[in-house]
């Protein structure tokens, strides 16, 4: 596609956004954009909205007011807001991973990364009953959907673990591995939810290649909520700051870093320790 | 209790008996009316009877008990007899059954009865091969029903408590089809499978959207919903009566009765015997159960089958992935159900009566029972958890050996139920996670046997 | 216009008699979130307790109906809680942390057991009991046709009513049901802090198997009826009625009651018996599709 479009438009716009849950106005009047090809961080204090409007964006939550708008390389938008969650990630390809690691922990970890590639293969096995009555070749796309899988172990270092169960991964394999399997529904935009937390500094290095390789290898947009300001400041193009669900800041890493109201926002609410911006 | 930590208070032996004396005054308690006073009728209406025997028995047996339990738990075990050496046998005798038990058991369950019918032809000696046979289809029914339900409750996560409602549409749809129009079983069985899913479907469509428990309540309304409109529609299904004269199925066209034209015996030209048409049902039991076995193991290698799993695992993670989570439930749901209403015409047709009496809450309850028993999503355990709990229960019926010991007045199958609940309880504690508990994943990486082996030696030593 | 009030009244008799059984369904799934398949059995044997008690009291002489009956609720209500408690305490504590569906097989292995325990210790026959408390008033009448409460059904409503006043202000004023509260939100930090969870699971017990005593004996005294049986029926209604109210909450449990009994007698009433339970099933079948936690159940957000 020609590149005026997807420099001019951006992949996600987000316009107007607003969620309340009771008399608590979750986020307010959000607008931010999300450009192709780059890395978009959402950071903020505790409580800020960040995870509110993932959920959103992934259609978890029913926003209140606002657009998504998210365009596609051959100029179709969808329009997010008004899609259900598994619509989100099927026909807008945005995939998504969580704060609280999901992963099936009673499947192998190979079996994860397949159910991720759930409507291709479904497909390819002629909706279950062409499989089962052996009239189509399944076979072929399975073994085709385990090379992805394959290709994505390799990615995230977890080849040698392929065959276990999930859940007896330790806690930065699982979180590689959750964005594996977000990156086996072949999404136009990825949404991280703190990929860095609770990681040690050695799997927050490895975390940083991940993403930037995703990005420039790939060719995929990013969206991430990070707490860890190694991770936002080395890796993002772009941030957005946000405080009680409104946006404070935005701009680039060094914009962010010197903006005052973004310092008075983390100092009024936060010890100290977290705000080596 | 066990809660108090086991530590001696004063001496071992006096703080032993001191905790038996607390269990047995708390078995006091509970048995001294409900056990101790038996309410009888008379003339002039109710008067107790009292049985301080049974009581003093009662209490005896659990002072007694909890003692001997509280002697034997300071004891050194010796190490020989130590329990992660059992469980170690256990593990490797689970590796070898994994190995060789389904062939072995695949390769008796179509020989045994043949092997044993002809013994008895030859040899003239009488076994009773017919109770023997019974026994044995209504164990594979419930392995049917087990395997069925497993798909809906071991790998999609989805708690049914109303799974007889499918059984009994199954039935009465053969029922129903035979009678009206005259169809046989083999155009039925389809039929009623189809009927059944579809019935799922309409079932489930509204309800699938609860959350688990909600929806274990509403499948249990859903369940005794169907057996009321059995039992008060009168015209349409007989109400209490139920349906009667079903027919028996043909075997190519072949009957089994005695007098006729196309009939078995006069085909093969040997002489008539009713065992024939029930070794018949027998392995029309058995090739359905291995047909349901089949397709739900092929299943689980199926995207569908693993999008169950993993629904059963995270529902929120499935829908992130775009599995549309409603659908995945509705097929899990609706295979289920056929299985069940294939389960159910045969069960029509076994019985040749049917009446809503065989499809209450009990029968679910069971059929679940055998699922989370065998251990949840294990085709195996299911097999092996029919085994005990039915066939188990079914010989115990019939022990009257059982009277030499607890007299004349004993009546086993009194008890049965009883005791089906008790050992309900105890294996479940006993095994929380079930007879069989591994789950295999669908699909290797490195898909070498080598690879397997590795593994099975790590279940090995764990 | 009469014949409708008559209804009414019956069936709030009824509904208070589901109510304060499924207080006990709600409590429990409060606090370990699961669902207690043999609290109507549990049910079922308050009402054989009661009955072996009233007829126990009449052969030795104790016929005043005043003091017969503080006797018979209170002897019940303590055997019957003991009841409960060896049930929580054989069956679910061994399994407090395994994976959810086996609680509840063993807790269907329960009701099994307690059915076929009391069918074979008392008898499969049904136990008929003279009426013990007669008398009725006379609301109104008119062209013959009398609006009449008995005065059971008074006693019935009376007794629900205060028994859902202690039970409300027990768990909101005092330790006991403060604990019970935070180990509905958290059992390992409730531990951490010092409650006893094992010590508050069981008192849940307790309390939910006094108030099916209470239930138990008051439906022997207003049918007249019980066999071993009663438990799997008023068990399911019951059930039906908490989650209809919004299982976990006290005052949903007593309106699900209060429906589902209205419902029952209503359908009853004007269209026939035979299909009450299907009425009933299908109210709760259509609440649920449109609001998904009950009646007064908390709505659930998902947390993602």
């Amino acid at each position: 596609m020609s590149k005026s479009l997807s420099k001019h438009t951006p992949l996600l716009d987000v316009r107007n956004l607003t969620m309340k849950f009771g008399g608590l106005i979750a986020v307010n009047a959000l607008c931010f954009e999300a450009r192709r090809n780059e890395i978009t961080a959402i950071i903020g204090p505790n409580g800020a909205g960040k995870t509110t409007v993932f959920n959103c964006l992934t259609g978890f939550y029913k926003p209140d007011r606002g657009a998504i708008i998210l365009t596609d390389k051959d100029g179709r938008s969808h329009s997010l807001e008004r899609m259900s969650d598994f619509r989100i990630n099927n026909k807008a390809r945005v995939a998504r991973t969580f704060q609280n690691i999901r992963l099936f922990g009673g499947m192998s970890v190979l079996e994860n990364l397949l159910v991720a590639q759930h409507h291709k293969l479904m497909r390819a096995s002629g909706l279950t009953i062409g499989a089962l009555l052996g009239l189509v070749s399944y076979r072929e796309k399975e073994r085709e959907a385990v090379e992805k899988a394959s290709y994505w172990l390799e990615k995230t270092g977890l080849t040698n673990r392929a065959d276990d169960l999930a859940g007896d991964l330790p806690y930065g394999d699982q979180r590689r591995l959750e964005i594996a399997r977000a990156m086996c529904t072949e999404p136009r935009l990825l949404c991280l939810d703190e990929p860095a937390a609770g990681l040690n500094p050695g799997e927050t290095k490895i975390l940083n290649e991940l993403l930037l390789d995703i990005r420039d290898q790939q060719n995929i947009s990013i969206l991430l909520i990070e707490h860890d300001m190694s991770v936002v400041m080395e890796i993002s193009d772009h941030i957005v700051v946000l405080d009680y669900g409104c946006k404070i800041s935005e701009g680039s890493p060094e914009h962010v870093r010197n903006d005052p109201g973004v310092i008075a926002a983390y100092l009024g609410v936060e010890d100290e320790s977290e705000v080596r911006l | 209790m066990k809660s108090k930590p086991s530590g001696p208070v004063s001496t071992p032996f006096s703080s032993a008996v001191a905790d038996a004396g607390i269990a047995a005054f708390i078995a006091l308690l509970l048995t001294s009316l409900v056990l101790g006073l038996r309410t009888t009728d008379t003339p002039a209406g109710l008067v107790l009877v009292p049985r301080t025997g049974l009581v003093v028995l009662a209490v005896s047996i659990v002072f007694f008990g909890r003692l001997l339990l509280n002697m034997l738990r300071g004891k050194k075990i010796p190490s020989n007899l130590r329990i992660n050496t059992l469980a170690e046998y256990h593990s490797r005798f689970f590796v070898w059954a994994r190995k060789y038990s389904g062939r072995i058991f695949l390769t008796a369950a179509f020989l045994l009865p043949l092997i044993l019918l002809l013994a008895e032809r030859q040899t003239g000696a009488r076994m009773p091969l017919r109770y023997w046979f019974d026994i044995a289809t209504l164990v594979l029914t419930y392995i049917m029903l087990g395997w069925g339900l497993n798909i809906v409750v071991g790998l999609a996560g989805l708690l049914d408590l109303g799974y007889v409602a499918f059984y009994a549409v199954g039935a009465y749809s053969y029922g129903l089809l035979a009678q009206h129009f005259g169809f046989s079983f083999w155009i039925c069985l389809p039929l009623a499978g189809l009927l059944a899913a579809f019935w799922g479907i309409i079932l489930g469509f509204p309800v699938l959207r609860l959350r688990g428990d909600y929806l274990a309540i509403v499948t249990l309304a859903f369940g005794e919903m169907i057996r009321i409109v059995l039992l008060n529609w009168y015209q349409f299904t007989g109400g209490p009566d139920g349906l009667s004269g079903i027919p028996r199925p043909d075997f190519f066209g072949l009957t089994f009765k005695r007098f006729g034209d196309h009939t078995f015996h006069g085909f093969l030209g040997i002489e008539y015997s009713s065992l024939y048409r029930i070794l018949f049902l027998y392995y029309i039991i058995l090739m359905l159960a291995l047909l349901t076995n089949a397709v739900s193991r092929r299943l689980r290698r199926l995207p569908v089958g693993r999008a169950w799993e993993a629904m059963r695992e995270d529902e929120i993670a499935c829908r992130s992935l775009g599995i549309n989570t409603v659908n995945t439930k509705l097929t899990a749901f609706a295979t289920g159900a056929m299985f069940g209403g294939f389960a159910g015409s045969f069960f029509a047709t076994r019985q040749g009566f049917i009446s809503p009496e065989s499809f209450t809450f009990i029968e679910s309850a069971i059929i679940l029972a055998i699922v989370v028993l065998g251990g949840m999503g294990s085709q195996a355990g299911i097999v092996i958890a029919s085994i005990v709990m039915i066939g188990g229960f079914e010989l115990l019926r019939n022990m009257q050996g059982l009277k030499l010991v607890f007299g004349d007045g004993f009546d086993p199958s009194l008890y049965r139920m009883l005791l089906f609940g008790m050992a309900m309880v105890a294996i479940m504690v006993w095994r929380p996670g079930g007879l069989v508990s591994a789950r295999r994943p669908t699909i290797f990486l490195t898909s070498g046997k080598t690879e397997r082996d590795k593994r099975a030696r790590k279940g090995e030593k764990q | 216009m009469e014949y409708f009030l008559q209804q009414l009244v019956n069936g709030v008799t009824l509904g208070s008699i589901y109510g304060l059984v499924a207080i006990g369904y709600t409590m429990v799934y409060g606090i370990i979130g699961m669902i207690n398949f043999a609290h109507g059995d549990i049910f079922m044997i308050g009402s054989f307790v009661s009955l072996i008690v009233i007829l126990g009291l009449f052969s030795v002489g104790i016929t005043w109906i005043p003091l017969a009956l503080v006797l018979v609720l209170a002897i019940s209500m303590m055997i019957t809680s003991a009841w409960g408690w060896i049930v929580e305490r054989l069956a679910y504590r061994p399994l407090r942390n395994s994976f959810r569906l086996a609680p509840l097989i063993t807790a269907i292995g329960m009701s099994i057991t307690l059915q076929n325990f009391v069918q074979i210790v008392q008898g499969a026959r049904v136990k008929p009991l003279p009426p013990v408390i007669t008398g009725h008033f006379t609301l109104m009448e008119k062209d013959g046709f009398a609006v009449q409460i008995s005065l059971m059904q008074i006693i019935i409503i009376m007794t629900t009513i205060f028994l859902m006043m202690a039970f409300s202000w027990l768990i909101g004023n005092t330790g006991l049901g403060r604990a019970q509260r935070a180990c509905e939100q958290d059992r390992t930090m409730a531990a951490l802090l010092g409650i006893d969870v094992d010590r508050t699971i069981s008192l849940t017990f307790v309390i939910g198997a006094a108030l099916a005593a209470v239930a138990g004996l008051m439906y022997l005294l207003y049918y007249g009826v019980i066999d071993f049986y009663i438990g799997f029926v008023a068990g399911i209604k019951a059930f039906t009625a908490a989650v209809l109210g919004g299982i976990g909450s006290l005052p949903g449990a007593m309106l699900g009651g209060l429906v589902i009994g209205l419902i029952e007698t209503f359908w009853s009433a004007y269209f026939s018996v035979e299909y009450k339970d299907v009425a009933a099933f299908s109210t709760l079948a259509i609440v649920l599709i449109f609001m998904p936690s009950g009646l007064l159940g908390k709505p659930e957000t998902e947390k993602v």
